[in-house]
């Protein structure tokens, strides 16, 4: 399992229309009258909401919620921050945020970081292209249904058995370097080893495809027929219909996608850990070997310094994610 | 970026695109000649499958000992030191974590749902939040904010599930999500609460029957979660499958590739099931209006 899980999965997993099971949620909203149209129950749970919402009693229902997020992940966070901000003695300082903004550290931050880059474009381009390839197929059809259910559990499979799996096939004993070897083709001779940069990536596309389906399945669907119907009718050709219609309406989602790969890739661990038994200097394995003890007189706090960094970077690409899904769920739904 | 993006990712479709397949809407599609969609799909059926067959053959002995193919690495699972124990504690993990998940999360659910519609936002961000905060990070944190904490908290398997369910947040969100949304839930709660039953009997008679489906998906991905975990397990230098799975790695590579593929075809059972169950529940309406 990855170690940051995709948000949107469980809708694309277990429940094939998650549209259908969405749309009584945005009634809540501001422009719930509107958008309530036709959802006479769930706007009216949205009003009757309003009468009694000045209740204070009504918050202490999310008083264990709240109280269990707050020590389990609040904590957690604001451990980190805070002590990414003292030395060793506890005393305020900014020696940690700067040294890890030089160079060991920023050259893991830039490997990292081409790293997340190159697995979410290729894995969102590959995934686009599958799901457009298998949006073509009937819908209840047998390649439809397997490509979806295997995207599903697929988008899961990251970490520890994926590393093995690789292994299996890549590596210096693995099936494909076999063969390739009895083609006569030599691969640790070519340069290429599992945890060198085109090796992660090959590995870590196994899940961001995946994922990508499952994430841009909905958008797909979402474009109407008769969008197209109507723009052909009014005399466009298939290619103005997709510049000026189709690509812009899929623009946001396909670039929603690519931040919520980007944070995928760049905050696993497991699988480059298990591939490399952490000699590859990325962010998260830094981090771990920080904890594990590996750090200089004086630098205790390198590894919190480190994660405050991380929690920028993704905290950063999920916000830009949240406000692209809103424009999406304006027509996409 | 975006406009390379498009036109790589049109690529595939092109040649169908191009075709002088018949120009009606609609129907176009499926008359499309679909020699390159087939070739696409063949190429990622190969990438996809490839790999899970050369680790099953590798588990089997095939191609590492050039002879012929055996149980005896699966069999011998069974034997390796430390294999059940900890086997055994991934298990309790992530029977307790899905536990600890639910009662705290079915009942916050239906009660943001009747009383606080309008926070539901609110509560989603929180829920995702797990996901802008690597797993890494958690870790580290864990060691800073629970120092002060009874070692047998903190030094054991209950601080994996208490920051496993933090982990299974946002999936569970969206499962309960969703299961609440589809039914007409201040309906039945007023039903109930007016015919004289209590707040618990209410949610236990009436609302947890009413969406077990979503109860179940959100139960069993936070089950694959627990037992698949290895980030914070690791990095608190607790032992379950899966870090026992790393270390036997170091020494054999058949046995940690057959663990792994042990953990897999696990939370692929499972996660194969929310699937089921997913589609089992849509497929019932269209079916029942269609026949009868």
């Amino acid at each position: 399992m990855t170690a940051s899980a995709p948000a949107d999965v469980p809708a694309g997993v277990g429940e094939p229309t998650p549209a259908a099971a969405a749309s009584p949620l945005r009634p809540a909203g501001p422009r719930a009258g509107r958008l309530g149209f036709g959802l006479g129950r769930a706007s009216r749970v949205g009003r009757a909401g309003r009468a009694r919402r000045t209740r204070r009693v009504d918050l202490l229902g999310l008083a264990p919620f709240a109280a269990y997020v707050a020590v389990f992940l609040g904590a957690p966070a604001y451990a980190v921050i805070t002590a990414a901000f003292k030395d060793g003695a506890g005393h305020p300082t900014l020696s940690n945020v700067t040294t890890t903004l030089k160079d060991p550290y920023r050259h893991a931050f830039t490997v990292s970081i081409e790293l997340s880059v190159l697995s979410a474009v290729l894995g969102a381009v590959f995934g686009l292209a599958l799901a457009i390839a298998v949006s073509g197929a009937r819908r209840d059809g047998f390649v439809h249904r397997a490509v979806t259910t295997a995207s599903g559990v697929l988008a899961y499979f990251g970490g520890l058995p994926l590393a093995f799996v690789f292994l299996a096939t890549l590596g210096p004993q693995g099936l494909v370097t076999k063969w390739l070897n009895s083609a006569g083709y030599n691969l640790t001779q070519h340069g290429f080893v599992l945890w060198n940069m085109a090796g992660l990536v090959l590995v870590y596309l196994y899940f961001q495809i995946p994922l990508m389906l499952l994430v841009i399945f909905p958008a797909l669907d979402g474009l109407r027929p008769q969008w197209e119907e109507a723009a052909r009718n009014l005399g466009a050709s298939r290619r103005q219909y997709w510049l000026r219609v189709g690509g812009p309406l899929l623009a946001p989602p396909f670039l929603g996608a690519l931040l919520l790969l980007f944070a995928n890739a760049f905050a696993a661990y497991a699988t480059a850990y298990a591939l490399s038994t952490g000699s590859v200097p990325l962010v998260p394995i830094q981090i771990g070997s920080v904890m594990s003890g590996n750090v200089l007189a004086g630098q205790d706090n390198i590894g919190n310094a480190l994660g405050l960094w991380m929690i920028v970077v993704v905290g950063l690409v999920v916000v830009a994610y949240t406000l692209l899904q809103r424009r999406t769920a304006r027509w996409l739904r | 970026m975006t406009a390379l993006v498009w036109a790589d990712s049109e690529n595939p479709d092109s040649p169908a695109v191009q075709s002088p397949a018949t120009p009606r809407p609609g129907r176009a599609q499926r008359r499309r000649p679909p020699v390159g969609r087939a070739l696409l799909l063949l190429v990622f059926a190969a990438y996809f499958f490839i790999p899970l067959y050369a680790a099953v053959d590798f588990t089997l002995g095939g191609s590492r000992r050039n002879m012929g193919h055996t149980l005896s690495v699966w069999t011998g699972l069974v034997h390796q030191d430390g294999f059940t124990t900890n086997l055994m504690t991934s298990l309790k993990i992530a029977g307790g974590t899905v536990l600890l998940l639910l009662v705290l999360m079915v009942p916050t659910m239906a009660w943001l749902h009747l009383r606080l519609p309008h926070m539901r936002r609110i509560v989603e961000g929180v829920c995702l939040l797990p996901m802008a905060i690597p797993a890494v990070v958690i870790a580290n944190g864990i060691l800073g904010a629970f120092k002060s904490w009874p070692q047998a908290i903190t030094g054991s398997s209950w601080i994996l599930i208490l920051e496993y369910v933090i982990l299974a947040l946002p999936f569970t969100y969206r499962s309960l999500d969703a299961g609440l949304s589809a039914i007409p839930l201040t309906t039945m709660v007023e039903a109930a609460r007016s015919l004289g039953a209590s707040w618990p009997a209410t949610l236990w008679r009436v609302v947890v029957p009413n969406i077990r489906t979503a109860i179940a998906s959100a139960g069993i991905l936070g089950a694959a979660l627990a037992l698949g975990e290895f980030t914070i397990a690791n990095l608190l230098l607790l032992n379950t499958f899966p870090v026992w799975t790393d270390q036997a790695g170091q020494q054999d590579g058949e046995v940690a590739t057959t663990a792994s593929m042990l953990i897999l075809f696990l939370s692929w059972l499972l996660l194969m099931l929310v699937s089921h169950l997913g589609r089992g529940r849509t497929k019932k309406s269209p079916k029942l209006r269609r026949s009868k």
